[in-house]
């Protein structure tokens, strides 16, 4: 049973070998010649203004948060599906509506959010 | 089997895929060049070699030779660390992709997929959802205000759209009754794909992958035109090789995932190869094309739109995120249960 797991194993140790590789070959490979205004960062040819540390709008933090909310509902939703089959025929249509019935409560969080304009980004 | 015949067969399938994926990652990025080309009534790379077909190895070997630049106001250690989480997930999610179906040779039943897990599904998810580090990352170390910009705004779209793509999944599983991609594949059988009986998970599926994948209409974080070179402006030789290498392994990856959940994996409509009476080692070579074949399909279709329609603009990308593909993908989920109780499918 475990075993299934070690090829995955082999992929992830595989990937990191290779990841490792690709980015440091130019390390070895290329030149390394550094002066002030190649290692400035890019302003279309301006010296850098100010610096990138500040704040950042809250749209994109409700962003994270709804992010959140709305995928753990994903994997509420997971093990239902694939019990549903089954589960249907044991115990018919209540087994829909409960699921209904746990939507629907969430969607009036996705309303909710909507009508406070949390889905406006202009 | 034992543990060192299971490792040698993962490491085995292992270096195929991955050299096939690099060879496919190297001349797609080819044919994307030449098709743009000719979309747009231009000529495209045509000197090195005959017709430009060793141009991908010009271009990799150019970008060996250059000089690894690294800006001074960056933070060097997530810097490097960015491009290193991208190259990891692009070559990762493919371990559950199954090509083609079990074989026997010898006295091995080997399945066609590297690891055979029943979560599969779940792990593809779960490496997929790191994808957003990379590029989140590599926006905010490089200390560029146009490599913040991109990278705050393609972690909020790759969010975005990983939960309609989660919930356009969910229609799957309802119909195979497992997470393991090789039960998916099987349960669809020779025509009655997923694309067809339940055509809006496909469609939300086909346009999140888009999305998760930073191609366009979607490529918000590289929009050019405003923002340089969005989340990788400040990279440069091989760490920008591997942003560049892991964008289009994700776009093989998520043909494969495409084909493997919605257009019925491996399998072939109309013929059964199986009664027809071929040498046993024929029907797994036509399965496995049949499966590259439909992946080719996908990713011509992939550079079809990226040549075809214009980039979305932010508040237009994002309302049809969450105000189209989230509802539609919610519908598809009630539909395919409602359809499972209606026919017993």
């Amino acid at each position: 049973m475990i075993l299934e797991y070690l090829p995955i194993l082999a992929v992830f140790g595989f990937a990191i070998v290779f990841a490792l590789a690709t980015v440091f070959s130019s390390e070895i490979f290329g030149p390394k010649r550094p002066n002030a205004e190649k290692l400035s960062t890019y302003e279309s040819g301006m010296k850098p203004v100010g610096t990138t540390s500040e704040r950042v709008s809250i749209k994109y933090y409700l962003i994270a948060m709804l992010f959140i909310i709305f995928d753990l509902e994903v994997v509420f939703i997971y093990p239902w599906a694939v019990q549903f089959k089954k589960l249907f025929n044991q115990q018919g249509i209540s087994v829909f509506v409960s699921m209904v019935i746990f939507l629907v409560v969430l969607e009036l969080g996705y309303l909710y959010v909507y009508k406070k304009g949390g889905f406006k980004w202009d | 089997m034992t543990i060192w015949e299971i490792l040698g067969f993962a490491l085995l399938k292992i270096l195929v895929i991955v050299s096939i994926m690099l060879l496919t990652v190297s001349y797609l990025v080819y044919f994307e060049r030449r098709i743009s080309a000719w979309a747009q009534n231009r000529l495209g790379p045509n000197r090195v070699g005959w017709e430009g077909i060793l141009q991908p190895f010009a271009d990799v070997l150019k970008l060996l030779l250059k000089e690894d630049i690294v800006p001074y106001q960056a933070n060097k250690t997530i810097h490097t660390l960015a491009p290193i989480i991208a190259l990891f997930v692009a070559f990762t999610t493919y371990a559950v992709i199954p090509f083609g179906p079990t074989i026997n040779v010898f006295d091995y039943s080997i399945p066609l997929v590297v690891a055979d897990v029943n979560i599969g599904i779940l792990y593809v998810l779960a490496l997929t959802s790191l994808g957003v580090y990379a590029v989140t990352f590599a926006g905010w170390s490089s200390g560029s205000k146009y490599s913040l910009l991109g990278g705050i705004r393609s972690s909020a779209q790759m969010i975005s759209y990983e939960i309609s793509m989660g919930f356009s999944i969910g229609g799957v599983l309802l119909l195979a009754e497992s997470l393991r991609p090789l039960t998916i594949v099987e349960t669809q059988g020779q025509w009655l794909w997923n694309a067809w009986i339940q055509p809006i998970g496909f469609i939300t599926f086909v346009v999140s992958a888009f999305a998760e994948t930073n191609r366009l209409p979607f490529d918000l974080p590289e929009a050019e035109p405003e923002l340089v070179g969005g989340f990788h402006t400040e990279y440069s030789s091989m760490k920008f090789a591997g942003f560049f290498l892991a964008e289009y392994a994700n776009m093989i990856v998520a043909s494969g995932l495409i084909v493997t959940l919605y257009l019925g994996g491996y399998n072939i409509p109309f013929i059964n190869i199986e009664t027809l009476g071929l040498p046993a080692w024929l029907p797994v070579l036509i399965y496995i094309s049949a499966f590259l074949f439909k992946m080719a399909a996908l990713l011509f279709f992939f550079i079809w739109v990226r040549w075809s329609i214009p980039r979305f603009r932010y508040d237009q990308l994002m309302s049809l995120g969450w105000k189209v593909m989230f509802p539609l993908s919610l519908i598809n989920i009630i539909w395919v249960a409602a359809l499972i109780m209606i026919f017993n499918l």
